[in-house]
């Protein structure tokens, strides 16, 4: 039996019937259109498909649809108006060097979207516990920690960390 | 500090430009193949086998075909009507698309459930029952050829037993000797063993035939979509699917490692159901079946022998290698190495015999062999010298630093030829390996460390000084199914001097669409921002071998170069027309040829350009445009020093990697930003077979760790803050002097994390423990060697 | 990964939901964080008919103090207990223990009830509870009933819950001053089960003697284990590094861990008695102020 449910997707509000057992990322990459939330891994582990449910960074693989009935949900594609100018941890990543292939890319910036709104000021450390449900595999984590790290001293105003690599 | 020829703006080689491909990716923006959606597509699941070996008695579909949805299920007897149902590898040995009576290791494909979505495919996934009869599998790789192991290949007359092939290189008999009259021995067993490449985005495709036209355009997750399209053309060219008619297209790839070269079974099923149904088919896997089913990487079993002096020299190295391939040998190597490059296994050092052999045998398990961000096999071969070279220092009695400054290859030496047929194009290995000691202050970190053992603490230092061999390579002895190993670089230049390249490789994040326009940026002075880099259309780039074993910038790198040459060869003509003076008579110089001594007079490249288009020398070819098929003299030879400093838990075994010094020589760098890069990627993915992966099967041939809760890839809180630097030593043959870096760190990162753990097990008589080291095995090791003992 | 259908409630109110478990009866699940039940239901190890979203019932999510008690409503979220100022105050070791479960996206959904309700003794909760003496309240069609923690796991994936009731709450005595507690496990990389994970609360006196010890052991046995032997060697006693190793003795004998890819069962004793002994000592440290 399909549930009818009100979603609210980027500022959009959605109306849409849906099976019960429909993943929530599905109904965004699928119903929604919006490709740009990824799916790495079936056992929650990768955070590929991560979003921001009110504000929360979550999994969408491991909810329903049905279960944001009424909430609202951000994902990539709403983080910043196409073309920019971007969010302080997108350009991070770009000026950083923070992604590579670009798959792990948007989980892993919207989970850092939440952990910096609640600690613009993170450790190196607490950076790194932090976006530890996100798998990346090209990175070597290095550069996304220091784009986090630049998108904080750019959300505190605070004078920018050199984005030219450091080489021993 | 690496010096730039170009400005800024132009952005040529040694700038660390920002990546031109970052903006789509940062928006969500990427498009990678479970993006596409095409009308009236269906969707493809796989129903895969829960024994490792077993009879297939029966495939009933009649519940599935009742699930709302399910429009068809296909089979092997079905593929087999069309001659379908087995395919080559890449490696010459043929591989089940479909099975049509036996499956040969667990989660092999069955049968496969084509619905109108996803959820309707997998439902009709679930309601297929199949009758197996369960027989005994090989899982044992040693025991796979003993006369009481079942012949797997029953398909191939006349097969009597479980042996591959046997590959050997060097010489057997004078290795003996120097063996035979050896003041020093050592010896070791080890397994490098089954991982898995786990890129983030698994593999899928998108085949859309085209009944009408009898066209196919194949989207697929693919490193090498020209080859790709000739295997398709080479196994369904006889139902008419010829290469002409085929279309490859490989879209934003999420990281491909190796692990998207070979030619999957889901891929051709997608085809033929494609091919007879005259509707587009999506398949993509899930993880778990990506990780239990698609190609593994290493696994093999070494026994390693070093004779030297006991003053410490190194005198010869004997490798024996027991391979174990799965059910059939579906490695991506060239084809004249079964066993890859193994034979760089006599590593950065300077002596002159060696012996290197290598068996391979079938067993029930996933197909594989695939080369893992490495230049075929290059990992295992490192592993194997570097951990030896440390079992010889300790019996020497030396540290491990001065065995290598010892029987380190000589700067001046170059080029060097090795015991196994290699010819060394460039290095500088003690430069290497004393910058490496400087930055992590090596004298003080023995000196603490003789401080931690006398209270009874466990830290280690481990080095590797390692050598690849990438850039395959040179057509006289490098070709995969006939087709030689070039590349390929096309430079279109439009009027206005804004330039479009295609390349026959494929990124798969090594950042190509940025690395590619420097190089040319650098040759011919447009600046890299207004050079637009395509690859991945079958359609449009010109045919080369794909991007996998360190290979884009040694080829398609160096092809950019050449195109580019040649673009500035034309470019001078122009000029001279122009300005009217000779050819001989214009100097260049980054952007613009002048006149020699009259500097003011001078056309730059984009004015040349527009007079290609608008004012051509009569006679002249119209346009700006240049091809070059890139068939390299010889491979390359980048190479590493890294030390890595561990404390080790006594009581748990914990391992904690505190620093890790990684300098890297790729010769030439392009964009110092993305070597970098690469490097900080490949050392991860170096920590983590050297400490946490590794696939893990019972004697029934369970995988006992098909998902990512437990096949235990390393998160940012495992990762350790990497410190990486260079030096430049360029290779002497390379039109731009680089060699390739995207492997190095996986391939010489393992053997230093794993030398750093048995170091700071040493007090204790531990000598070895083969990869990955875990607390438990840490533990263990202690716990046999009395470290527990009251 | 797809679960198999299946059809969805979200009442308003625990009345109402439990009507509906005894409506449709074994085939209904309850969903609070889902993330244990939808991972398994993606695999089709679950296969309810029913799901009852209880996430929509008000009143089941509070992190409170009423007189010597801590009330933690069962919708709390692993999150909201990561960063409860007054869970920090009385409990250090839930700071221990929310870092080391899963990641922070699953924390922010994962729920301390489903947690206990699963009935895993490889989740964390359960050791954390028997540390802490805990109580977990169930509502039923009667009423709410009050298991003590030590009552409440019956088996794998088997708790005393009954069908048609509902954990709604657990209750966590608020320990008198001299009180520390602590909890680490080993796991093979962040977010992993434990290979074995240790909760130990102790209430020392002025003159450092244990007056009470709560010590729970995670993914050891099959059902999670209160460490009793241990916790009474210490009990009556300094912490001295004798009594200290005797309970480390005692909890790697009582404990009954199987061999696995995390270890062998005499690995994993090993370690029990090492963090028994870690834990020990980081809780006292912490009573001691």
């Amino acid at each position: 039996m399909l549930k009818k449910i009100t979603v609210t997707v980027n500022g959009t509000q959605h109306v849409l019937e849906v099976e019960p057992r429909l993943l929530l990322v599905h109904m965004i990459r699928e119903l929604l259109n919006l490709t740009g939330t990824h799916i790495g891994c079936d056992t929650t582990s990768c955070g590929a498909c991560t979003i921001l449910l009110d504000g929360k960074s979550v999994k969408s693989c491991t909810i329903l649809a049905v279960q944001a009935n009424g909430k609202s949900i951000t994902t990539i594609e709403g983080l910043a108006p196409e073309g920019g100018p971007f969010t302080p941890l997108q350009e991070g990543f770009k000026e950083n060097h923070g992604l590579h292939c670009g798959f792990c890319t948007p989980g892993m910036i919207l989970r850092a979207t939440e952990l910096l709104a609640h600690n613009n000021n993170p450790t190196e450390e607490e950076i790194r516990w932090g976006i530890s449900g996100n798998l990346c595999r090209c990175t070597g984590y290095n550069n996304i920690v220091k784009a986090i790290l630049y998108a904080g001293a750019k959300m505190r105003g605070e004078a920018l960390p050199s984005t030219e690599p450091e080489f021993v | 500090m690496i010096q730039c020829k170009t400005s800024k703006e132009v952005g040529g080689m040694g700038h660390s430009l920002k990546r031109k491909e970052d903006a789509r990716f940062l928006q969500g923006k990427g498009h990678y193949v479970d993006d596409i959606k095409l009308p009236g597509m269906l969707y493809m699941d796989i129903v895969r086998s829960p024994y490792a070996y077993a009879k297939i008695k029966n495939i009933n579909t009649e519940e599935a075909m009742k699930v709302p949805g399910v429009v068809a299920i296909i089979t092997g007897k079905d593929l087999e009507k069309y001659n379908l149902h087995w395919m080559p590898t890449l490696m010459s040995d043929t591989q089940m698309v479909l099975p049509t009576d036996t499956v040969m290791y667990q989660a092999q494909e069955v049968c496969a459930v084509i619905a109108t979505s996803k959820y309707a495919a997998r439902d009709g996934r679930e309601a297929v029952k199949v009758d197996y009869e369960p027989m005994k599998p090989v899982m044992d790789p040693f025991k796979s050829t003993d006369p009481s192991s079942p012949v797997l290949r029953t398909d191939k007359p006349g097969k009597k037993d479980n042996h591959i092939w046997h590959w050997q290189a060097g010489d057997k008999e004078k290795t003996e000797n120097v063996f035979k009259n050896a003041d020093i021995v050592v010896k070791q067993q080890m397994h490098i063993p089954r991982i898995h490449v786990v890129s983030i985005e698994t593999c899928g495709c998108v085949a859309d035939y085209d009944k009408v036209n009898h066209h196919l355009t194949m989207y697929m997750t693919t490193q090498a979509p020209h080859a790709i399209r000739t295997v398709i053309a080479l196994v369904a060219g006889h139902v008419g699917l010829s290469e002409e008619r085929i279309r490859v297209v490989s879209p934003d790839i999420g990281g491909g490692f190796g692990g998207k070269v070979p030619v999957y079974p889901g891929y051709v099923i997608a085809i033929a159901v494609s091919f007879l149904v005259g509707k587009p088919v999506k398949w993509i896997e899930d993880r778990s079946e990506n990780l239990q089913a698609d190609s593994f990487a290493r696994d093999y079993h070494i026994t390693a022998e070093m004779a030297g002096t006991k003053d410490g020299k190194i005198q010869a190295t004997r490798f024996k290698v027991l391979a174990d391939h799965g059910y059939t040998d579906a490695a991506a190597n060239p084809s004249k190495f079964p066993a890859g490059m193994f034979s760089i296994a006599t590593g950065s050092y300077d002596y002159a015999t060696a012996f290197v052999e290598a068996d391979a045998v079938y067993t029930n398990k996933p197909p594989g062999g695939v080369a893992y961000r490495c230049s075929f096999r290059v990992t295992e071969a490192v592993q194997a010298i570097e951990r030896m070279t440390d079992l010889f220092a300790k019996k020497v009695g030396k540290d491990p630093a001065d065995i290598r400054m010892q029987n380190f290859i000589k700067k001046e030496d170059f080029p060097w030829k090795s015991p196994t047929g290699w010819t060394y194009d460039s290095g500088n290995y003690q430069a290497g390996l004393q910058k490496a000691m400087d930055v992590v202050g090596y004298a003080a970190l023995r000196k603490e460390q003789a401080e931690k053992r006398a209270k009874g603490e466990l830290m280690g230092i481990g080095i590797s000084t390692f050598t690849e061999i990438v850039g395959a390579g040179p057509s006289k002895d490098f070709d995969i199914l006939g087709i030689k190993m070039f590349d390929s670089a096309e430079i279109r230049v439009h009027p206005t001097g804004k330039a479009i390249a295609r390349f026959g490789t494929k990124s798969q994040g090594q950042g190509h669409e940025t690395t590619y326009a420097q190089i040319i940026a650098e040759e011919l002075g447009i600046p890299a921002e207004n050079i637009q880099v395509e690859e991945g259309d079958t359609d449009t780039a010109p045919y080369g071998l794909g991007t996998y074993a360190s290979r884009s910038t040694p080829t398609a790198g160096a092809a950019a170069a050449i195109a580019s040459r040649k673009l500035r060869d034309k470019a001078r003509k122009i000029a001279a027309y122009l300005l009217e003076v000779s050819e001989d008579d214009l100097e260049w110089e980054t952007g613009k040829f002048f006149v020699k001594g009259a500097p003011e007079k001078s056309k730059t490249i984009q004015e040349i350009v527009f007079a290609a288009y608008t004012n051509h020398p009569q006679g002249m070819e119209a346009g700006f445009e240049a091809t070059h098929y890139y068939d390299p003299p010889n491979l390359t030879f980048p190479s590493g020093a890294y030390i890595c400093v561990v404390d080790v838990d006594k009581e748990t075994g914990g391992i904690h990697v505190r620093r890790f010094v990684a300098i890297d020589d790729c010769g030439n760098i392009i964009n110092p930003m993305v070597v970098q890069g690469q490097v900080h990627g490949g050392l991860t993915q170096a920590i983590a077979p050297a400490m946490y992966e590794e696939m893990i099967y019972d004697d029934e041939g369970n995988i006992l760790n098909g998902s990512l809760m437990d096949y235990l890839v390393p998160t940012a809180v495992e990762s350790p803050k990497w410190e990486t630097g260079h030096i430049v030593t360029p290779s002497p043959h390379h039109p731009i002097g680089a060699k390739g870096v995207g492997e190095s760190p996986t391939v010489g990162g393992p053997p230093a994390i794993a030398n750093a753990i048995i170091d700071a097990l040493s007090p204790f008589g531990i000598t070895h423990i083969d990869i990955p080291i875990t607390p438990f095995k840490v533990w263990k090791a202690l716990k046999e060697h009395g470290a527990y003992d009251k | 990964m797809i679960a198999q259908s299946f059809q969805y409630e979200s009442p308003g109110t625990l009345a109402e939901a439990i009507s509906m478990l005894h409506k449709y009866g074994e085939e209904a699940k309850i969903l609070s964080g889902g993330h244990s039940l939808i991972p398994m239901m993606k695999l089709r190890l679950a296969t309810p008919e029913w799901l009852i979203d209880i996430n929509g019932i008000p009143g089941l999510a509070h992190i409170k103090k009423e007189g010597a008690v801590i009330k933690i409503g069962a919708l709390t979220t692993e999150a909201e207990i990561e960063h409860s100022d007054l869970l920090k105050k009385h409990f250090p070791l839930f700071a221990d223990v929310t870092k080391l479960i899963a990641d922070p996206q699953v924390r922010n959904v994962a729920t301390i009830g489903g947690n206990l309700a699963h009935g895993d003794a490889a989740n964390d909760h359960p050791a954390v509870m028997l540390a802490l003496n805990a109580t977990v309240i169930a509502t039923g069609s009667g009423g709410e009933r009050s298991i003590p923690i030590d009552e409440f796991f019956h088996g794998f994936y088997m708790t005393a819950l009954q069908h048609g009731e509902i954990l709604t709450e657990i209750q966590i005595p608020v320990p008198p001053a001299g009180t520390g507690s602590a909890y680490h496990k080993l796991e093979r990389k962040v977010g992993d089960y434990a290979t074995a994970g240790v909760a130990v609360q102790l209430t020392l006196d002025s003159k450092g003697v244990c007056k009470a010890a709560g010590i729970g052991l995670t993914n050891v046995n099959p059902i999670p284990l209160r460490a009793s032997r241990s916790e009474k060697a210490l009990t009556g006693k300094p912490i001295t590094d004798k009594t200290i190793a005797e309970a480390a003795k005692y909890a790697a004998e009582d404990c009954s861990p199987s061999s696995d890819l995390r270890g062998s069962e005499e690995y994993k004793r090993a370690m029990v008695a090492v963090l028994v002994k870690r834990m020990i000592n980081k809780a006292a440290e912490r009573a001691r102020g």
